[in-house]
Parts: C-alpha cells; structure tokens; sequence
C-alpha cells in the first residue's frame, strides 16, 4: 500500500479537480435557467416574454384619425409608405407589465453590471394624451441621412445624397417638405439648394 | 464595399489572442522537448517554458474579454455549451489545457521545491507555499519518482493538448468559408507550427535574457539546440506557408485578383516585407549560417537573439496580415477598406502593448515564486531512466 501512500499528494491534486467539478455543477444548477433547452438551445421561457412585450407604435390609422392634413398631403408623396411613427418614433405608451417570471441568480448578477434599460420617456403617450403630450419633431438634418446617405449598396434609383455635400449642414426641411419631399411648387425650394442638386 | 465591411469588427486585440496562445502552445512543445523526447541540451530552459506558457496562458482570453461586448455572458459558453461551437468546446480545451496539463504539470515539477520553501520561508509567502503543496509534505524519493512518472504522461497528453489548442485558433479562421483569405485547411496547422516557431524564440530570448539580467553565463550548449530546432521547425512552417500561397496562386479562383491587389498595396509592408523578408527570411538566413559555419560563441549568441527578436516580430506580423488582412477587401471583391488603430480606446494600442506586457509581469512574480533556474532544479530521474 505505499504506492497509495507516495502518491497521496496526486489523490489530494485529483479531489481538488472533484470538487472543483462539484461547485461547477451546483453553480450551473443554480445559474442555467429552468427553461433551457426545451425547445432548442435557448431560453424556451423567452418565448413568451417577448411575446407579452406590450406594442409601442399607435399605428398610422391612429395619428390620421387627428392628422388627416397631413396623412393626405402623404399619400401623394414618395414617402406615402413610410408609416408615421418611422420618423416620429413610437407615441404609445401601454400600462407597464405584470406577472414577469422571477429573475434567477445570474440574471441578477448580470443586472448588477448591466443596468436595466430606463423607462420610456412620457412623450411616449402622446397617443392617449395628445393635447398635454407634444412629441419633439425630428431633426431632420440627422433623420433624412439615415435614409438617404449615399451608399454602393443602396439601388441606383434611391435618392441619395452626400449630405455634407448636398446640404452643407442645413436641414433638410428647409427646401424639402418632409411629408411629401419631392421638389415640386408646394415645397417652395430654393434656387442654390435647387443647384447644389443631388441623386433625386 | 458593403455597409457592414466598411469598419472592422476585429480589432488588434484579435491579432494579439492567436500571438499570446501560440507563445503557449510553442513553449509547451520546448519544454516537451526535454520531457518526452529526452533533449538534455535544452533541460536549463524546461521550467522557464513551462513558466512562460502558464503566464501567457493566463492572459490569453484577456484581449477577447476585452472585445466582447458583454463580456459578463462569457461563463455561459461553460454552462450552456452547444456542441457545435467551436468556440465552447474551445473554451472547455483552454480549461483542461490550463489546469490539467499546465498547472498540473508545473505542480508535479516543484513539488520538492514548494514542500521545502513551505518549511523554510516565512510570513504570507509560508502560508502560500503550504497552500501550494496541498497538505502533503511527502518528498520521499519515491514519491517524487511518481511524479517524475506522471509528469511524463501529462506532458505527453499536453502535446496534443497544445496542439488543439493552438490548432483551434486556426480552425476558426481556416473554417471561414466565405473569407478566402482564411478558408483554407491549411491554416490549423500553418498556425501550430508558427506558434511552435514564436514559443520555441520566446523562450530561447528570455533565457538569454535572464541569464544576461543575473549576471551568468549563457549555457551556448542550450541554445545552439534550441536554435537548431527553431531553424528546422521555421523551414516546415515557412514551406507550409508557402504551399499555402503557391496553392493560391496556382487555383486563382475568383477571389485571386482582389487578394493580389491587396498583397501589393495595403499589405505590402507587413506581409511582404515584414512578413516574409525580414521576419521569415532575414532569421532563416542567419539560423542557417549558424548551422553550416563555424562560427565564435559570442557571434553565434548574438545571431541567435537577432534571429528570434525577428521571428517573433514575422509571426506577429503573420497573425496581424491574417486578422487584419482578412477583413480589408469586399466579399464582392470590388474595394477595399483600411484599418486605423485608436490609441487609447477599448481596442486600442495602449491596451494591446499592456496585454502584451502583463504575461511578462505575470512571469515574474512565477519566476519569484518558483525560481525556475536551472542551478536550483534538481529533477528527480526522468522515467525508464
């Protein structure tokens, strides 16, 4: 027996990996959800918690019930499909969720570092309050760009443009009307900014 | 270029990981040397080997803890592992390969010298050594021929261990298949053989230059086999390479012109010239001057830490001209992008020149901990001896 007695200190290395493994494995009990691996290789839990995410967005029909000036002047534009909370951002603010299952113990170890995400602001119910809630308009000068920025991978017949170039840092609302941004009488253009020019 | 092609995703930081973790993997093959293949000549570097891979080991998932985004969702790549990950099963190999062969290893190695330090340091230094040696103080000799015994079966375990675990790292890119700068089989074991060529340099330089820093003399023995085998290990890796290029060259598939015209513009400098003359060729020059002619010891020294400084300058220019290489031209093949290093940033230069210098801190406060100088070594006989 003194092999086991000269090698005494490989079975102490040994039972430090066992326990090792242990705390692994309680840790993993504790921090893999319930969930896991219903379905699939996630989460099956979260299934229905994104499916219980309340909507955000009034809906085009719910802005045009007030603004039908504007919803008429739209639809004869290029931006006819471009629903209203696209550029305007979502105006509806439901009641805040209940029943959501318990964090687990790693989820609230990650929430301690990641922080979860703010609530929404309050113009968010300009839907529901829409004369004491006045939603901020779009700077369009960042808006418009996101769109229509130049760039090879967009199609040719996309309008595009180099803004600093096309505008020289004006916003684009100062020759284009948002709602209907063709350069027709309506929108009363400019002649330099009619000259800088720019793929229309 | 496409929107998403424009800014890199991966950043110096990438270069840095496949640097660090061949540094380990070409260390473990040197101290392998010794262990398995019984290469007396380069037994005062064993320790500092193993050493220098445990503190490049320890580093190595820093710059990728870096560049995550959510780096706090790492543990769940070991709780929720899917098989078909590479990168998990990865990470269950970092593990095994850092505890199971390296620390292990290394344990077995001192154990005489932790029993012994425990009963003659003081203070906190004492309660670590005691720690260190698991409650067991037998350094019976034959104990310590068990050991001498294990060690051999974990050092050859290791080797395939530092296989796959450098060999992952070009699996990755090698399995890319729709970046023809990567997809390539080759790159597995283009990868392990470079790592073996900046591991085995590594090592030979820090050995000189501790030598140097304690003020003995350099055992010319020693390197002259270690740069015997950097020499013969430099010439597969740069024939692999080569094959590699000539298969390319030869196949010329759609991807070829973009590819060319990347070589000979953006990439010029740091794969042509870095690369392959002055990191490739320049040391495989000197390393073979050295073989073939007679030359004075201090010659010979001096050559020898030209030609690894170089070589470890080529095989980071190597991983740098595969990660960074890789994502400057179009998946379309129709433009090009380029790659501005930030200095103080996340990803940045300061932080890469810290990563690359913490597995140096780290070495020291081992080598203070485990002095791994061959005048204080005294190994137990070596199995079958």
């Amino acid at each position: 027996m003194s092999v086991f007695k000269d090698a005494g200190h490989l079975f102490r290395f040994a039972g430090l990996f066992v326990l090792a493994f242990l705390i692994f494995l309680v840790v993993r009990h504790y921090v893999v959800p319930k969930s896991f691996g219903q379905y699939g290789h996630y989460r099956a839990a979260a299934l229905g918690e994104i499916a219980a995410h309340p909507a955000k967005f009034a809906g085009h029909e719910t802005c045009e019930g007030c603004h039908s000036d504007v919803a008429d002047k739209k639809s004869k534009g290029k931006h006819a499909h471009v629903n209203c909370e696209a550029c305007h951002g979502a105006l509806f603010q439901p009641l805040p969720v209940t029943g959501q299952p318990k964090p687990n113990l790693y989820e609230r170890f990650v929430a301690l570092i990641v922080p979860p995400a703010p609530p929404d602001p309050l113009l968010l119910r300009h839907a529901e309050d829409p004369t004491s809630v006045k939603p901020v308009l779009p700077d369009t000068t960042v808006l418009c760009a996101r769109c229509h920025t130049a760039s090879t991978a967009k199609p040719k017949g996309f309008p595009q443009v180099v803004p600093a170039d096309h505008s020289n840092g004006m916003p684009c609302d100062t020759c284009h009307q948002p709602h209907s941004p063709g350069m027709d009488a309506a929108a009363a253009p400019d002649a330099t900014a009619k000259a800088a020019g720019g793929v229309k | 270029m496409y929107p998403n092609e424009v800014g890199l995703q991966w950043s110096v930081l990438i270069v840095l990981y496949p640097y660090i973790t061949g540094l380990v993997a070409g260390a473990f093959i040197l101290a392998s040397l010794v262990r398995i293949f019984r290469v007396e000549a380069i037994e005062p570097t064993y320790r500092l080997a193993l050493l220098t891979a445990l503190s490049f080991l320890l580093v190595a998932p820093l710059p990728l803890q870096l560049h995550l985004g959510h780096p706090e969702r790492s543990p769940e790549m070991y709780f929720t592992p899917h098989s078909t990950s590479a990168m998990a099963m990865f990470g269950y190999i970092y593990l095994w390969y850092l505890m199971a062969v390296l620390v292990f290893e290394i344990w077995l190695d001192y154990r005489r010298e932790i029993v012994l330090l425990s009963q003659s340091s003081k203070g906190l230094l004492r309660l670590a050594y005691k720690v260190m040696t698991l409650g067991s103080s037998n350094i019976s000799p034959r104990s310590l021929a068990i050991d001498s015994r294990v060690s051999w079966i974990v050092t050859l375990i290791g080797i395939p261990s530092a296989f796959l675990l450098h060999g992952y790292v070009g699996f990755i890119f090698g399995s890319i298949k729709a970046n023809p700068w990567w997809s390539s089989p080759l790159m597995p074991v283009v990868f392990i053989f470079s790592a073996m060529v900046s591991g085995i340099a590594g090592v030979m330089l820090l050995y000189m230059a501790t030598t140097k820093l304690r003020g003995l003399k350099i055992d010319i023995r020693c390197v002259d086999a270690i740069a015997m085998y950097l020499f013969y290990i430099f010439i597969i890796d740069f024939s692999l390479e080569m094959l590699d290029l000539v298969h390319r060259i030869y196949e010329a598939d759609e991807s070829f012109r973009s590819l060319n015209f990347l070589v000979h513009t953006q990439l010029y400098i740091p794969h042509i010239v870095i690369q392959i003359c002055l990191g490739t060729l320049t040391p495989l020059v000197l390393l073979f001057i050295t073989q073939v002619v007679k030359l004075p010891e201090i010659v010979r020294k001096r050559m020898y830490a030209v030609s690894g400084a170089l070589a470890l300058i080529g095989i980071f220019a190597m991983r740098w001209n595969v990660v960074i290489g890789g994502q400057l031209f179009s998946k379309s093949f129709l433009g090009y992008t380029t790659y501005k290093m930030a200095l103080v940033t996340k990803e940045g230069l300061l932080v890469a020149v810290f990563l690359t210098l913490l597995p140096l801190l780290f070495l020291w406060v081992l080598v203070k901990l485990l002095p791994p100088w061959p005048e204080n070594s005294a190994h137990a006989p070596a199995p079958g001896d």
